[in-house]
């Protein structure tokens, strides 16, 4: 037998080892830092803000700002042209081809009125007034809206004038009358323009971890650390996990600043220009921390798993980026044909982050047991990726690079 | 002491090992000789339990591998054919890990770091990051990171693959350093000379089986050459692969 024997029994505490190690390598590589606390948390929020706040002002401006709408025939009807100044309305001189205008996008709207109008006017009959307008034109609408609105309310005031000038009630002109009680809450007016947040918070999650999730399977394979490594007296499946809570770490990380700077930002929001109300504050970024932490844990899983296929980081990078694609299946999908949620979807991961995020938006919290749900269908979906990923770790082929 | 006993591995139809069978004792350098591709690397996986042999066995200090491979792992010390050292850790942070995953505690660790250091005559760069390391200098970190919990057994593949005159020099007196403290060291290499110079025992493996297991003065008297390049081509039957 041998004469140099271990001295000491030796107990190697080889999760955190391997979890120390991965850890401090990966805050050594300027990529992973950059895209996993830089790029990734914060760029989310800040295009996500940007957005809206832009979204915001324009729909502000153009309630309160004067409006320029070429008129033809503006001539023919005074009164009208005084009733659309009074709403804001700045009417600009007749252009030659209003059609081409709109087309071209030169103009919003154009309004036409036939020389006909003075005549039918006086008459009492019905007169027209051509808008001309590109519905296709997103931006557009806003304006076409109010004077469509103006020239509604013109037509109103005018008809009432006849009607009392006839003896009549205005009652009898309009039978029937829509009172609009609008049930939104502040909040969940909100929630139309968050939608996306559940898919950015994953997405920040997915990119946090992912060049750890390539470097500590497929890029370790392909500098060929894996075979010495695995020379090492301990169980593999022990070397997983160490990885897994290392990439859990970075991508958590992730998420945390991505919460602060949506705290942060969120304060500089105008929603409440709008009359909306926005909390991003303390208490929903811990409820949405409780919410993604078994997501963190599955994604962790599933890129490690993704990764392990690869055979090379290149090819990692690739299979991921198409991985990437899969949180935003809810949101989408919920957007399309929203439906009534279900107690049953709050169990489906993804799903159930999105629907609990939209609720703590909502303002209305998530209740205890969508919470209990949520946490515990991602927490086996979890389970069984880890499983899975030990498994494949114990593969033979896994280790060998050449 | 390392014994291997009529080992088969296949990868699909090819049979990389066909019934490997050799000692590696204490005290001596067992060198395992054979054209590239002739089951050398598979062999040694197979001996650190990176893969599972699909027969045979491997005992390694009377424990077998396939019982408890935790334990043979604890026993060995291995530079695979793959050095593959972290890039963005130092040459001492890389030991560390190892050292760690080891168990050894901290102090017993940093004794055999720096004595691994010294010995390996590799002070000047144990605290650079190996990114940009010479390929000598990768060897000697990813020697020092098998050798930090001090193994009684020590396998090495093609440990001089890739270095310069002066590295393979000081290469060779490591290993002989290692047999003086009685150490049992199997390594292989497709390269004579060197096997020659070094070896209390030659293993020369071919088409997966060995062909040879003998001292190298037993070999040259076995086959009546006195060159031991042509007694290795006379055993293999062809001199392919072969690197003087």
């Amino acid at each position: 037998m041998n004469a140099i024997q271990p001295t000491r029994v030796r107990r190697s505490r080889a999760f955190v080892t391997v979890f120390l190690k991965e850890v401090r390598e990966n805050l050594r590589d300027r990529r992973t830092l950059i895209s996993a606390f830089v790029t990734g948390p914060l760029l989310t929020p800040l295009i996500f803000v940007m957005l809206i706040s832009v979204s915001i002002h324009r729909q502000l401006d153009k309630a309160e700002q004067p409006l320029k709408v070429p008129v033809i025939g503006a001539q023919y009807a005074p009164n009208l042209i005084d009733a659309l100044k009074a709403g804001g309305i700045v009417p600009q001189p007749a252009i030659a081809d209003p059609e081409k205008a709109v087309r071209e996008q030169e103009a919003d709207l154009v309004l036409r009125l036939s020389a006909e109008y003075p005549k039918a006017w006086r008459q009492g009959e019905p007169v027209q007034v051509e808008m001309i307008y590109d519905s296709s034109q997103r931006d557009a609408g806003g304006s076409v809206d109010r004077v469509n609105q103006l020239v509604q309310s013109y037509a109103r005031q005018q008809g009432v004038m006849r009607l009392v000038a006839r003896g009549l009630s205005p009652g009898t002109a309009w039978p029937v009358q829509v009172a609009r009680r609008d049930q939104a809450t502040a909040e969940s007016r909100a929630v139309l323009l968050f939608n996306m947040l559940p898919y950015l918070f994953v997405l920040t999650i997915f990119i946090g971890g992912m060049y750890l999730a390539i470097d500590l399977t497929a890029g370790e394979r392909e500098r060929q650390s894996l075979e010495p490594l695995f020379a090492n007296p301990v169980p593999r499946w022990k070397i997983l996990l160490g990885k897994l809570a290392a990439i859990c770490a970075f991508s958590t990380a992730s998420l945390l600043i991505c919460l602060l700077a949506f705290s942060l930002v969120g304060r500089f929001l105008p929603t409440d220009k709008l009359g909306m109300e926005i909390n991003l504050g303390w208490h929903f970024a811990a409820n949405v921390l409780l919410l993604q932490w078994p997501m963190i844990v599955l994604l962790a899983a599933l890129q490690s798993l993704v990764a392990a296929f690869a055979k090379s980081y290149r090819e990692a990078q690739t299979y991921l980026s198409l991985l990437m694609m899969l949180p935003i299946l809810p949101s989408i999908l919920l957007m399309v044909m929203p439906v009534k949620p279900q107690d049953w979807m709050y169990a489906v991961p993804l799903l159930g982050q999105h629907l609990g995020i939209i609720d703590l938006l909502r303002g209305t919290g998530v209740a205890p047991m969508h919470m209990l749900l949520c946490l515990a269908g991602t927490a086996a979906a979890a389970l069984v990726a880890v499983a899975i990923g030990m498994q494949l770790y114990r593969s033979e082929r896994l280790a060998i690079s050449g | 002491m390392i014994e291997v006993k009529d080992l088969h591995k296949a990868f699909g139809d090819v049979r990389a090992v066909d019934g490997v069978g050799f000692s590696a004792r204490d005290g001596e350098i067992t060198g395992l000789l054979g054209p590239n591709g002739a089951g050398k690397t598979t062999t040694l996986r197979m001996l650190y339990t990176l893969m599972t042999p699909d027969r045979g066995q491997v005992l390694v200090d009377g424990i077998d591998a396939a019982v408890d491979p935790l334990a043979v792992r604890r026993r060995l010390g291995v530079l695979p054919d793959a050095r593959g050292l972290y890039k963005r850790l130092t040459a001492r942070e890389n030991i560390d890990y190892f050292a760690r995953l080891q168990g050894l505690p901290d102090d017993e660790l940093r004794t055999r770091r720096e004595a691994l250091v010294q010995a390996l005559e590799m002070g000047d760069i144990a605290d650079r990051r190996t990114e940009g390391f010479s390929q000598g200098q990768r060897v000697k970190t990813a020697i020092a990171r098998a050798l930090i919990h001090d193994p009684g057994n020590v396998i090495l593949d093609e440990p001089t693959n890739g270095l310069d005159v002066m590295a393979t020099r000081a290469l060779r007196q490591f290993m002989l350093k290692l047999r003086a403290e009685g150490r049992c060291v199997l390594f292989s290499s497709h390269i004579m000379q060197e096997v020659g110079a070094l070896c209390d025992r030659i293993v020369v493996i071919a088409r997966g089986r060995v062909v040879a297991d003998e001292t190298p003065d037993a070999l040259r008297a076995q086959t009546g050459e006195a060159n031991l390049e042509d007694a290795f081509v006379k055993i293999i039957g062809s001199d392919e692969g072969l690197a003087a």
